[in-house]
C-alpha cells in the first residue's frame, strides 16, 4: 500500500502503521514524499515492513517494535532513538545521535553519521557502512557499534559495557574507553552482525574498544574526567 | 531554536525565482522560529548606488520622506509596508549619521547589493507582508527567530548588519556576548540591541577589516564562546560556520545551479531538483563558503 505524504497527513498515516488489522495480513507498505518530515513511523509495533522513499526528519522510526523500516535518503536527528526491537535500515546518510538509547534490534546506516551515534545505546546493535561523528558511543551501556570507516573525536567517552568495532581510524578515544583483545566471541557475534548488514568483510579487520571501567565507582583521583 | 535559511545561486536560472524560494523555506521554518523573522537579499547587478534599508517603525512614511528631502539632496524612496528602502549616490559614511539622526527609524543594513527586510510575527506573515515571492538576486539569507535572551522586536530579529553588505544570522547562543560588546563599543563599533547575535555581526564586521570571511569566522571559533551555527553573508556570497560541539543543526544540498543551507531538510524539500542534490552536514568547527 502507498502512503503518499503529499496527499496524507503525517498523523493519519502514523496512525495507520502504528493500528494494523492484524487479521487483514497487509504487512507491506511504502510512505512516498516524506519531504524531511519528523518522526515518519514512530512508535511501530507489529512486525511490518515500510519502505520511506526519500528523506526524513528527525526521530524518524523512533521507538520501534518490530517493524522493518527502510530509508531510501537521509535520516535527521535520532533515527531509530529507543528502538526495541525490529530493523531499520537508512539507505544513505544520519544525521546526529542515531540509535540514542537503543534498547534492542539493529540500525543499519550505509553512510555517514554526525555526532553522538549510539549516544547511551542499551542494547541495540548499530552498524553504520560509512564513517561517525565526533561524542559517538557516549555513554553507551550495551549493545554493539559497528563502524566500517573511521570514527571521530572522543569515541566511546564514559562508556559502560557496550562493545564498539572499528574498521577505520580513531580520531580519539573518550574517557575510560581503550582498545580491547578480540575474543573469538568477539568474532563469532561481529560476524553474526556483518551478515546481518550483507557485508562479508572479515572480523579481523576491525579493532575492538571497550571500556576500561575505572569510571564506575567515584575515585578522586579521577575527578577531571568525570 | 530558531531556524536560519540560505541560498546561493552558481548559475542565472533561478536569480528570477530566488525570492519565492526563499519564503517557502522561512514558512517551512515557521515551528522553529515563530515570534520574528527576517531576510536578507542580494544582488549581483554593478550597482553605482547605495541602497539603505530602513524600518520605520511608528513613523509615519510622509513625515519621514519630509525629513529626508530636507537632508539629502539626491535620493530616491521605494516602500515596501514598514520598510524603505532608500537608493542614494552618497556615501555611508554622510548618509548613516543623518538616518541615525532619526530617532523613531531603525536603519537594519546598507551595501550596493544589499537589502535586509525584518520585523516581528509569524514568518508566513512577516514573508506575505514584504512580498518576498517577488524578489530576485544572485543570494540570499533569512531567519525565523524563537527569542530567547532578549525582546521580541525588530531590534532584536535578524539577520543583524554591522557593515555594507555584510550580515550574519545565527541559530543559538552566545555566553560572552556582553565582554565582547564592551570591547567592540571601545574599538568603536555601535550596537543598536541586547542580542548576543549582533555583538557576533559586530565582531565579523570589526575582524573583515584586516581579514577575509573565512579567516574571520576561523579566528571567531576561539573568540566566540556558545552554541551556533552560522550564515554570514557578503556582496560575493556566504560562509558557514558551526561551533565544534555542534549542538545547532544545519544541513547543505547542493546541485550544479545552486547551493541552500538550512536548519533542517524540510526546509529544502520544495527545491528543483533536490533529491538529487548532494547532500551532506556542515562538519563542526569547518569555515564553509561559497562567492568570495
Amino acid at each position: 500500500m502507498i502512503l503518499d505524504l503529499k496527499k496524507l497527513r503525517l498523523r493519519s498515516v502514523n496512525e495507520k502503521l502504528q493500528n494494523i488489522d492484524r487479521k487483514k495480513n497487509k504487512r507491506d507498505f511504502v510512505i512516498s514524499n516524506p519531504e524531511g518530515n519528523h518522526a515518519v513511523c514512530a512508535g511501530l509495533i507489529d512486525n511490518i515492513d515500510v519502505i520511506i522513499k526519500g528523506h526524513v526528519g528527525y526521530y524518524c522510526a523512533g521507538m520501534n517494535q518490530n517493524a522493518n523500516i527502510t530509508v531510501e535518503g537521509n535520516v535527521g536527528t535520532g533515527v531509530a532513538e529507543n528502538m526495541m526491537s525490529g530493523k531499520v535500515h537508512v539507505k544513505g546518510n544520519a544525521s546526529q545521535s542515531a540509535g540514542a538509547t537503543g534498547h534492542g534490534g539493529i540500525l543499519i546506516i550505509d553512510g555517514d553519521t554526525s555526532s553522538r551515534c549510539g549516544i547511551s545505546m542499551k542494547g541495540i546493535d548499530i552498524i553504520v557502512k560509512g564513517s561517525v561523528g565526533h561524542m559517538s558511543a557516549f555513554m553507551a551501556q550495551s549493545g554493539n557499534l559497528v563502524v566500517f570507516g573511521d570514527a571521530g573525536e572522543a569515541l566511546g567517552d564514559s562508556l559502560y559495557e557496550t562493545n564498539i568495532y572499528v574498521k577505520g581510524k580513531v580520531k580519539s578515544l573518550g574517557a575510560d574507553c581503550e582498545e580491547k583483545k578480540m575474543d573469538k566471541h568477539h568474532k563469532t557475534k561481529l560476524k553474526e552482525l556483518l551478515k546481518k548488514a550483507g557485508s562479508n568483510i572479515k572480523p579481523e579487520q576491525f579493532k575492538r574498544y571497550g571500556s576500561a571501567r575505572k569510571l564506575y565507582n567515584f575515585n578522586i583521583d579521577n575527578v577531571s574526567n568525570y | 531554536m530558531c531556524g536560519i535559511v540560505g541560498i546561493y545561486l552558481k548559475s542565472k536560472k533561478f536569480e528570477k525565482s530566488l525570492g519565492g524560494m526563499l519564503s517557502k523555506m522561512l514558512v517551512s521554518m515557521e515551528s522553529r522560529g515563530p515570534d520574528s523573522a527576517g531576510f536578507a537579499i542580494y544582488n549581483r547587478d554593478k550597482n553605482k548606488l547605495f541602497k539603505y534599508s530602513i524600518c520605520l517603525n511608528e513613523m509615519n512614511f510622509d513625515r519621514f520622506k519630509k525629513e529626508i528631502k530636507k537632508k539629502i539632496k539626491f535620493s530616491k524612496l521605494e516602500k515596501n509596508s514598514d520598510h524603505v528602502i532608500l537608493k542614494s549616490i552618497e556615501k555611508p559614511s554622510k548618509i548613516v549619521p543623518i538616518l541615525e539622526d532619526i530617532t523613531e527609524i531603525s536603519l537594519v543594513g546598507y551595501g550596493k547589493s544589499i537589502e535586509i527586510f525584518k520585523q516581528v510575527g509569524k514568518p508566513s506573515n512577516v514573508v506575505k507582508k514584504f512580498d518576498l515571492n517577488k524578489f530576485s538576486g544572485s543570494h540570499a539569507i533569512g531567519h525565523t527567530r524563537m527569542a530567547t535572551e532578549s525582546a521580541i522586536t525588530t531590534d532584536g530579529s535578524h539577520p543583524y548588519s554591522t557593515g555594507e553588505d555584510e550580515c550574519l544570522v545565527h541559530n543559538g547562543s552566545l555566553s560572552n556576548h556582553n565582554n565582547l560588546r564592551r570591547k567592540l563599543k571601545k574599538n568603536g563599533s555601535k550596537f543598536n540591541s541586547d542580542n548576543d547575535t549582533e555583538v557576533a555581526a559586530g565582531y565579523i564586521s570589526d575582524s573583515l577589516k584586516d581579514r577575509n570571511l573565512k579567516q574571520t569566522l576561523k579566528k571567531g571559533l576561539s573568540d566566540l564562546d556558545g552554541f551556533y551555527t552560522f550564515i554570514a553573508g557578503t556582496h560575493s556570497g556566504f560562509a558557514v560556520l558551526r561551533d565544534e560541539i555542534a549542538c545547532k543543526p544545519a544541513v547543505i544540498a547542493e546541485t550544479k545551479d545552486y547551493v541552500a543551507i538550512s536548519s533542517e531538510f524540510q526546509a529544502m524539500a520544495h527545491l528543483p531538483n533536490v533529491n538529487n542534490a548532494k547532500i551532506f552536514e556542515p562538519d563542526p568547527g569547518i569555515v564553509y563558503s561559497w562567492g568570495k
